[in-house]
């Protein structure tokens, strides 16, 4: 069920705009940020709220990399696949996640801590290869270093921070 | 050391303070145009400083703002194109971190120059920190009376606010970028009319990149002729934020002046190759540019001399390859990216960027033959029909590719194998 006062929240940012339908991708990321992903109820209801057709939502929806249409874990990591972070070792880092999450690309592990998505430059070439986890960026990385992020995320030594500051 | 004006307050850890930017005389500029210039005195300094825009397409920022019309309906906007997703580029997160104070100000005096009191900062949703820097800091300039309502007590108002990108390449196309601002599919359109003339929610829209923004306030402050004898050859203009990446010591943003040497970029300011790797190419301005060989090493990096060249400048984001690098590998890479991230809209990108694709992936894993080569060809030649400038430039690169690499191709065919792997 839609959270009442998220639900009071939105209708009250609508209200107050003066072109409702430019707060689409941040309502969007408001709910994703309440429940990580935007469900078939949430579509509808962001729908209504903007007085927007459901299908039109859900070809935009599924045009952004980072609107989730399907429940993602509670790190997403996005690893970048062009051609900087490929010259310096990115698909090595991408075989070395996918083999120590036992996941592919595009998958959630089965405990709902971790989803691998590819991603175009992140704009970080100075710091490749380069990787975002929710939104934060890891660079210079290597298997070694990556290693022991993962490690830290599981077990919650680190935790994903409000950090995005510096 | 050149002169340092983007980066002329930029510290090694943090961002400059809005204190310290007005301490080394930032809002001076602002200031003084809403009290004592009328917005067209300040068109025209940006108008002779030849101020090209700085995002990739390098239209002179001057000329655009006269497609504004005096009588163009109310309101007007400013839009700040902070998407910044061309491979290679990183220019713009580098100076909102920097000094973003010198962005806020730069959008206010475009918009005074064009009668807009609206900006809006449209970012890539990777830049979350950059986005949050900006809000923080335009508050701060508007509790000061610097943006906001009545700009230094004048009669000029400017509202600014940051608008988060769902994520997607296309969205830095400035028409796309429209769209996505007013909650749409972000299609690109292909003009006319002009943004300036029917833009965000059909008013005029006067659409710049971070970097070309930035510029704005030391060019109102210092004046046309200092800007234009920044650059170092003759018809350029101001520095500009080289991006350099790949296999140099040295990866990272450099403000030099318009017209440097590409050796000089590379050896002097990016700390030389690394060590065991020779130059073989570089790309000089993000993905949708050519590559430039050997042959063009000491070229001066500036548009016209660039353009005079067959090359382009583009976001001067300077991707260096060693001689180790398979060039099909990386231009299969980059049109992996543009096959991935065209909108769709238009048959020749749609189609023809996956097929591309297709032909190169089996020639780099030694599936390849001649025939192919002709094919691709052919199939770049459709991509140039295309709405927008993506396709041309995933076109750019595969031509460039069969231009100065034609004998890799080949040996990839004829050997039936990456001759750069498991040697």
């Amino acid at each position: 069920m839609f959270s009442e006062e998220l639900k009071v929240e939105l209708t009250r940012k609508v209200q107050t705009s003066e072109h409702p339908r430019e707060l689409l991708v941040d309502i969007i990321f408001k709910i994703q940020d309440r429940y990580g992903y935007l469900d078939d109820e949430s579509l509808e209801l962001v729908a209504g709220l903007l007085n927007m057709d459901p299908l039109e939502i859900e070809q935009i929806a599924t045009f952004y990399t980072f609107v989730f249409r399907e429940p993602v874990g509670k790190y997403v990591i996005h690893v970048c696949d062009s051609v900087m972070c490929w010259l310096m070792g990115g698909e090595t880092l991408r075989e070395f996640l996918c083999r120590s999450l036992n996941i592919q690309m595009g998958e959630t592990t089965p405990d709902g801590l971790f989803t691998l998505l590819p991603v175009c430059c992140i704009g970080y070439c100075d710091r490749a290869p380069a990787i975002l986890v929710n939104k934060k960026v890891y660079g210079h990385l290597t298997p070694e270093k990556l290693e022991q992020l993962l490690e830290e995320l599981k077990s919650g030594a680190r935790k994903e921070t409000e950090d995005h500051l510096e | 050391m050149y002169p340092q004006i983007l980066f002329g307050n930029r510290k090694p850890d943090r961002i400059t303070t809005l204190s310290e930017y007005r301490q080394n005389g930032g809002y001076q500029g602002l200031e003084k145009a809403v009290k004592e210039s009328r917005s067209e005195e300040v068109r025209q300094i940006i108008f002779d400083a030849v101020l090209r825009g700085r995002g990739g397409a390098a239209f002179p920022m001057g000329s655009k703002m006269t497609t504004v019309p005096d009588n163009a309906p109310y309101p007007r906007y400013v839009v700040c194109n902070a998407d910044e997703m061309e491979p290679g580029t990183f220019k713009d997160r580098v100076l909102i971190h920097a000094d973003p104070h010198q962005l806020i100000e730069g959008m206010a005096l475009a918009g005074y120059g064009i009668g807009a009191e609206k900006g809006i900062i449209f970012i890539r949703p990777e830049y979350e920190g950059a986005a949050r820097i900006l809000e923080r800091e335009i508050d701060l300039a508007k509790e000061k009376g610097f943006i906001g309502k009545g700009v230094f007590g004048s009669g000029f108002s400017f509202d600014l606010n940051v608008h988060r990108s769902g994520g997607r390449y296309i969205c830095g196309e400035g028409t796309a970028l429209l769209n996505a601002l007013s909650g749409n599919r972000p299609n690109p359109k292909k003009p006319p009319p002009h943004p300036t003339e029917i833009g965000l929610w059909g008013q005029p829209t006067l659409l710049q990149n971070v970097e070309t923004l930035s510029c704005v306030p030391h060019v109102v402050r210092h004046g046309a002729e200092w800007f234009k004898s920044l650059a170092l050859t003759p018809g350029s203009a101001g520095t500009k934020i080289f991006c350099v990446s790949g296999k140099v010591n040295r990866p990272g943003c450099y403000e030099l002046p318009m017209g440097v040497k590409l050796s000089e970029v590379i050896e002097t300011h990016a700390g030389g190759m690394l060590p065991g790797s020779t130059f073989k190419a570089c790309l000089p301005g993000g993905a949708s540019t050519a590559y430039i060989t050997e042959k063009f090493y000491h070229i001066e990096m500036d548009y016209d001399t660039l353009k005079k060249a067959g090359h382009r400048l583009g976001t001067a984001a300077v991707m260096v390859f060693d001689q180790q690098t398979c060039m099909v590998g990386a231009t299969l890479n980059l049109v992996e990216f543009f096959s991935r991230e065209s909108c769709g809209w238009c048959t020749p990108c749609r189609e023809g960027i996956p097929y591309i694709r297709d032909l190169l992936y089996r020639i780099e894993t030694g599936q390849g033959e001649r025939s192919f080569m002709t094919m691709i060809t052919t199939m770049c030649r459709h991509l140039w029909n295309a709405y927008c400038a993506f396709a041309p430039g995933a076109a750019t690169v595969v031509e460039s590719l069969f231009k100065e690499f034609e004998d890799e191709v080949v040996a990839h065919i004829e050997e039936k194998r990456c001759p750069f792997k498991d040697k």
